[in-house]
């Protein structure tokens, strides 16, 4: 009896000393400061890259590992340690524009060199931003290039004839003048598109590799790029591995040795990687997380401003949302501070206004400043309105109506605030619908919800982002409301060549939207992430994901 | 033996043809789109994207070019990717997968036959008590709650195991215990009682009588008639440990087929839906077919063609 228990026993104590990996001493433990061997920078990229093409990319996945592997014309240069930017040359030395703006010419650097070598020249440029427009090269974001002029008709037609394709190609109006040379003419005068050539779509693509082969960007062997770093290792699914790339225009400037990319996608685990010491830098943080940290003054813990709102959709074509007076009353209805500081937590702004602050005016001020609030919190006069807008509605009091939102905790919970102050503060009934993101897309596009929640965060720092989203012909406005005076005050905007007179119209059709309200801005976003204390040089611009390549491990 | 195999696979192509056929339409109906996005989408880039991958034509014209692709063994590229194929996908995660299970498997059969075989041997006194509070805990407890815990005490506060990924073998540790568990608990249980039933019958009484050593007595009169019943539980135990691998996968950021099932419906990815839902399909047909045969083997007295005693 004894003798059997014993060995089960045994047996038992045996499989979990073997489990618990009672093994050699490993680097990975060192839980405190960082990454202890040798430059190497470790981030988490959250997902597989669908590709590393700089034609082929669909969002941040990709954008994110890609803006350390290739630079443009010109990029973005830190200023100040709150994710300011300027617009700097990288790939060009210098610029001149034409006296209406349309045309650029960029001449570029001397001596410029590809990963592998080969001398990179304008035709590399406009034989990349041509294959992006190549309808058949499908190009998720092929739209980021239609400033320029033929580039709509080319990439939207459905021209089968390779001859009369090749010829709206050649209408693409980027040229190469010579090998240092491109020139460029835009549809409208944009005065950001300086910041816009730093941009994934108008990466160089090295014309030579791609003509031998068309899968060169596939496999890190065969990978070819101009950035600050270079692909070594692609195991998909698993990580990335960039080296520092010795070609690279400002290789003096690159302090680490290489950057390592996990793809965890749950954001808790890639938090207790970083806890762990097997991340150097965790970004998204988990909701909670960020609470918790920003109380404790954790020194590790950063937050920067980023250019992005959060706010609600009224479907506009549904009653009682089809009066402004109900909209406008529950957009006054609830308070936003208490949402920013006990639900979100990460110092984000309250909104009283679509454009987020963090864009410059004509005088120097931010935009935001500038335009101002546009309405203020005030439930007594909420009250007033709700009533008068459903008398005019015909109705006597407020159906039930759901805030639609998807699957994701913060979201749950904001909601769940909203709902009890408009219970609270007007008296109404309102339902949750939590829905899957495809489904709320697709419901969005349909007009088929009441309320419904969303966010906006900027392609580029300037305020024709959040504006272009709300004109009558935008697929992003699934809100039914359409104004003809908007769409003329951005389509000026759009079309002046002049600053000042680019910016009132947009001040003027940012008065005309939020006094229609189709739209219930929350907040403002702000970025939080975590850096081990011993890394320096990492910086944030208000639209993009932590910049490494200036990063240095000490 | 042969006849009843070659049987078996008519069926199980059958069976795959219905599953292929059923997801393929429900796929397509329910709402959704793989280009969906809260961005910018102009209609002519939406066009090129739906051009490309073949999605504008009739749905009975995608169905024909899928079934026809998948006779040539190829499940078709991803909507999200450009780089990986969904063979790519079943290739390099599979193997991953499969690891994962079956050191979950191992584990959990291992400790569930020993903590079952203790419990019925020291029924009713304290080694058998402390064996089914185990088995509690890991039946209710869900997976991914015990992987939270897990990483949270054995990585980040003793720093013993990596917190997750997967590269070297201390990789799967963490992993494969909490994929464990729930396969240990049952398997506890189930042999438990069992052993107990297969105690108490008279040519146990026999054997002991006839002097045998106890440890003989034990693992090849005992246990191996209160195997079986552990056996035809192995086939549901398989499937949770597949559909539980979804779930773990996508918590240690393991590279392996279930995250890329999960991510592929929840990006409308039709081909890495289809794709995976065949292949798993295949697995649990042929699991269960093993498991038939399996029964044959260890009980004499089951024939597989059902035929009398």
């Amino acid at each position: 009896m004894k003798k059997s228990f014993s060995i089960m026993l045994s047996l038992v104590l045996l499989l979990m000393l073997a489990l618990t990996g009672c093994g050699g001493g490993n680097g990975e433990k060192k839980a405190a400061g960082g990454n202890t061997e040798g430059k190497v920078m470790r981030v988490n990229n959250s997902s597989e890259p669908g590709s590393l093409h700089p034609a082929k990319l669909q969002g941040t996945h990709e954008s994110w590992p890609l803006r350390h592997l290739f630079v443009g014309l010109t990029m973005k240069e830190p200023k100040g340690d709150n994710g300011e930017f300027e617009v700097v040359g990288a790939m060009a030395e210098k610029w001149d524009s034409s006296e209406d703006k349309k045309t650029y010419t960029f001449h570029l650097r001397n001596g410029l060199k590809w990963s592998n070598g080969d001398p990179l020249t304008a035709e590399d440029f406009e034989f990349a931003w041509k294959y992006a427009l190549n309808p058949n090269t499908a190009s998720d974001y092929a739209y980021q290039l239609y400033y320029i002029q033929g580039a709509e008709e080319y990439n939207s037609s459905k021209e089968k004839d390779p001859a009369k394709l090749k010829a709206l190609e050649d209408k693409v109006a980027v040229k190469a003048k010579d090998e240092k040379t491109l020139e460029v003419r835009l549809v409208n005068p944009t005065p950001y598109f300086l910041e816009l050539v730093s941009f994934y779509t108008y990466y160089p693509v090295n014309k030579k590799v791609q003509e031998q082969n068309k899968d060169w960007a596939n496999d890190a062997k065969t990978f070819v790029s101009n950035g600050p770093f270079k692909l070594t290792e692609w195991k998909h699914k698993e990580g990335l591995k960039m080296v520092k790339n010795e070609n690279y225009f400002q290789k003096d400037r690159i302090k680490l040795a290489g950057i390592d990319w996990a793809m965890v996608e749950d954001e808790n685990t890639a938090w207790q990687m970083y806890r762990s010491g097997q991340l150097d830098l965790s970004y998204p943080l988990p909701g909670d997380v960020v609470g918790q940290l920003k109380g404790q003054n954790a020194p590790d813990f950063k937050i920067v401003p980023e250019y992005a709102t959060y706010f609600y959709r009224f479907n506009t074509q549904k009653k009682p949302f089809t009066n402004v007076k109900v909209r406008k009353a529950l957009a006054m209805a609830i308070e936003r501070k208490t949402i920013t500081e006990n639900i979100t937590q990460g110092g984000q702004k309250p909104a009283f206004a679509l454009v987020a602050e963090g864009s410059e005016d004509t005088n120097g001020e931010d935009f935001r400043k500038v335009g101002g609030d546009y309405f203020k919190e005030d439930i007594a006069e909420a009250k007033k309105l709700l009533a008068e807008g459903l008398k005019e509605e015909g109705m006597d009091k407020m159906p039930k109506f759901n805030i639609m939102y998807n699957n994701l905790d913060l979201h749950k919970r904001i909601a769940e605030a909203i709902q009890e102050m408009w219970r609270n503060n007007l008296g109404i009934e309102v339902g949750l619908e939590n829905v899957e993101f495809q489904v709320k897309i697709d419901r969005e596009h349909k007009l088929d919800y009441d309320v419904s929640r969303a966010g906006w965060i900027a392609d580029f720092i300037d305020p024709m982002t959040f504006m272009d989203m709300f004109t009558s012909v935008s697929t992003q406005n699934d809100t039914g409301w359409k104004s003809k005076s908007y769409d003329a005050e951005i389509n000026k905007a759009k079309q002046s060549s002049d600053v000042k007179v680019r910016m009132e119209a947009i001040h003027k059709a940012e008065d005309i939207i939020m006094k229609d309200m189709p739209i219930m801005p929350i907040y403002f976003y702000t970025k939080a992430y975590t850096l081990k204390e011993n890394i320096t040089g990492v910086f944030t611009p208000p639209d993009e994901y932590p910049e490494l390549k200036y990063a240095e491990i000490k | 033996m042969l006849r009843y195999t070659l049987q078996r696979l008519g069926w199980a192509l059958l069976t795959l043809w219905v599953v292929v056929t059923l997801t393929f339409f429900l796929m397509h109906m329910i709402p959704g789109n793989p280009f969906a996005k809260e961005g910018k989408m102009p209609p002519g880039v939406y066009e090129n994207l739906m051009n490309y991958y073949h999605l504008n034509e009739p749905l009975y014209v995608q169905y024909g070019l899928y079934v026809k692709s998948l006779l040539s063994l190829d499940f078709g590229p991803s909507l999200k990717s450009s780089t990986i194929t969904v063979n790519d996908y079943i290739t390099e995660g599979f193997p991953v997968s499969l690891h994962l299970g079956l050191q979950a498997l191992v584990i959990g059969v291992t400790l569930g036959i020993i903590f079952g075989v203790i419990a019925a041997l020291y029924h009713n006194r304290f080694p058998d008590h402390v064996s089914m509070i185990l088995a509690i805990i890991g039946i209710s407890v869900p997976n991914f709650i015990l992987a939270t815990v897990l990483i949270h005490y054995v990585s980040v506060e003793w720093g013993l195991l990596p917190a997750a990924t997967w590269g070297t073998w201390k990789h799967t540790i963490l992993p494969s215990l909490a994929l464990a568990a729930m396969p240990m608990a049952f398997i506890a249980r189930l042999l438990r009682s069992s052993m107990l039933e297969v105690l108490g019958q008279d040519y146990i009484k026999t054997a002991k009588a006839k002097g045998l050593a106890r440890n003989v007595v034990i693992i090849k009169h005992t246990l191996r008639n209160a195997i079986l019943p552990v056996v035809t539980v192995l086939g549901i135990i398989a499937a949770n440990l597949v559909t539980g691998s979804f779930v773990i996968e996508h918590i240690f950021g393991i590279p392996g087929m279930g995250e890329m099932f999960v991510k592929g419906i929840f990006n409308r990815d039709y081909p890495v839906i289809l794709g995976s839902t065949i292949f798993y399909s295949a697995i649990l047909i042929f699991l269960i077919f093993l498991v038939d045969v399996m029964y044959t083997w260890i009980d004499p007295r089951i024939k597989v063609t059902g035929g009398s005693k």
